[in-house]
């Protein structure tokens, strides 16, 4: 009778967290998922209750995680808020290696050209008019940019520009977009630049050192010095 | 074994057929054996410039789809003693009668029997463009001081970069009027090399004796005291191995080739 249970929920002050066995099979885990559901969910209240699922060590497939996501919804007052694993597939591991790596690449962008990486880009070079350089993440041009730089392409809007010499014809920042003054005077102005979106949603272009304050988590050491 | 250079540019009129013309003539004079390659197939003017327009026979076309050989369609220009010659374009056909493929065998073919061949560009970059580049193993991009052929310049840069079989493009800067680029009205010599970074392998002042010799149809190469004449005199130098300072345009200006010295990139 004392047998081991495949779904233990838990009440906390932000909702129900699920655990999820990892070993027994998935049909079981289902049927068992639906039985704890039904049982628990005939509490009177409308009230909307987020729900939190861990599946340890068990991959779900996409198709799973929505076949349990729909079970948990069918319950009437019940929300997921997150499914989480332990584990991911080498791909995803591939794809979030990408996404937070900086790719580092000795090139002149020229007109007519687009550069695309995954994560951050560090270019080691020009973008001249014409030519385009898009990042998921932050760019980094140690040469001049004269043409156009898109970060964040993803939707990130913390991701920022910056650029030795910055003379964009545009600059786009996860979908907001600026472009370069009609006059383009201040000659001579020969400090690094980055450009980021500000509070107003506004892409701003400031001296490069204002990104420590703004920006903390562009730093990767860990530890400190 | 000889070496094919492809004169091109991205825009037009920016002095390709001048160049290749002038550059031809040039190497000729230095005693090296010269076919220019007009590719520029529907608008030929090569053979204009070169004033060897009414002695042609047979056409590029003509020796692609092989209703001669290329010897016969080769138009020998008489004021060179068996140094120069020139391959006509077609007039009739349009671009797309000729293919990269038959255009590398033809240009590997000349390689056999002429120390240099210069192949004249259209402007553009479509199919005219790709049989021009087909064959060559080096190229020299044209441009004026302008914005707009600058901008083309490094777009067709670009796309002769991905070209492996064509070495790192060089630089001409055509059409150059000192006394503007002195006042800063035009775009300097620096600046473009700058924007480019390619090696610049020579610059040629803007002068109207350039069309009054192509009109006559008498490369203004042949001409031993005009400055673009020299110019195109020292490019040819340059092509050759020889270590040629910039020219200095303007007297007042000693600056210039010291600053733009460190530009050139000569064999
Ligand atoms: N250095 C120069 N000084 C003065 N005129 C020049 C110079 N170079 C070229 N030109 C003139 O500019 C015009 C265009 O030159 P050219 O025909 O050589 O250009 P192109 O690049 O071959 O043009 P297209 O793209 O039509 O083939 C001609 O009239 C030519 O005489
Ligand atoms: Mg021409």
């Amino acid at each position: 009778m004392n047998r081991k249970q495949n779904v233990t929920i838990k009440g906390t002050k932000d909702g129900l967290t699920l655990h999820l066995d990892d070993v027994c099979s998935y049909e079981e885990l289902k049927k068992e998922l639906n039985q704890k559901l039904t049982e628990s969910s005939r509490s009177s209240e409308d009230r909307l209750i987020s729900v939190m699922v861990h599946t340890g060590n068990r991959y779900l497939s996409e198709a799973q995680e929505e076949e349990i996501k729909e079970l948990i919804r069918q319950k009437k007052n019940l929300v997921v808020e997150s499914v989480r694993s332990n584990v991911i597939t080498k791909n995803e591991a591939e794809k979030l290696k990408q996404d937070n790596e900086i790719l580092s690449i000795a090139r002149i962008i020229r007109s007519g050209q687009v550069l695309e990486v995954p994560g951050d880009l560090l270019l080691i070079g020009d973008v001249n008019p014409g030519g385009t350089v898009k990042a998921g993440g932050n760019i980094f041009i140690m040469g001049a940019l004269k043409g156009i730089a898109h970060a964040g392409i993803n939707g990130n809007k913390e991701a920022v520009i910056s650029a030795s010499v910055m003379k964009p014809t545009q600059l786009r920042i996860s979908d907001s977009l600026t472009r370069a003054p009609d006059d383009n005077v201040e000659e001579g102005k020969r400090e690094m630049e980055c450009a980021y979106i500000d509070e107003d949603n506004q892409i701003t272009i400031d001296r490069l050192q204002v990104l420590m304050h703004i920006r903390p988590n562009l730093s990767k050491l860990q530890g400190g010095f | 074994m000889g070496e094919a250079i492809v004169i091109t540019s991205g825009k037009g009129g920016v002095g390709k057929t001048t160049t290749s013309a002038n550059i031809g003539t040039a190497l000729a004079l230095q005693g090296k054996r010269v076919c220019l390659v007009d590719t520029d197939i529907g608008l030929r003017n090569l053979d204009v410039v070169m004033g060897l327009e009414n002695r042609i026979i047979y056409d590029l076309v003509d020796v692609i789809e092989e209703r001669c050989k290329v010897p016969q369609a080769l138009v020998k220009d008489k004021r060179f003693d068996d140094l120069l010659y020139l391959l006509p374009a077609a007039q009739t056909s349009d671009k797309n009668a000729v293919n990269s493929e038959q255009m590398k065998k033809l240009i590997d073919e000349l390689k056999q029997d002429y120390d240099y061949i210069i192949i004249d560009c259209p402007a553009g970059i479509e199919q005219g463009y790709r049989n021009a580049v087909a064959g060559a193993t080096k190229a020299i991009v044209v441009t004026t001081p302008e914005v707009s052929a600058v901008r083309d310049a490094d777009r067709i840069i670009g796309l002769l970069e991905k070209e492996e079989h064509i070495e790192s493009p060089k630089l001409i800067i055509n059409r150059i009027r000192p006394h503007l680029m002195k006042n800063g009205d035009m775009l300097d010599v620096e600046e473009i090399t700058n924007h480019l970074s390619i090696d610049l392998i020579g610059i040629v002042a803007d002068d109207d004796q350039v069309i009054k010799a192509s009109n006559h149809g008498e490369p203004i190469a042949m001409n031993p005291n005009n400055v673009a004449s020299i110019a195109y005199r020292n490019i040819a130098r340059r092509i050759l191995g020889e270590s040629v300072p910039l020219q200095q345009l303007e007297e007042e200006n000693p600056g210039v080739f010291t600053k733009i010295k460190k530009f050139f990139g000569v064999k």
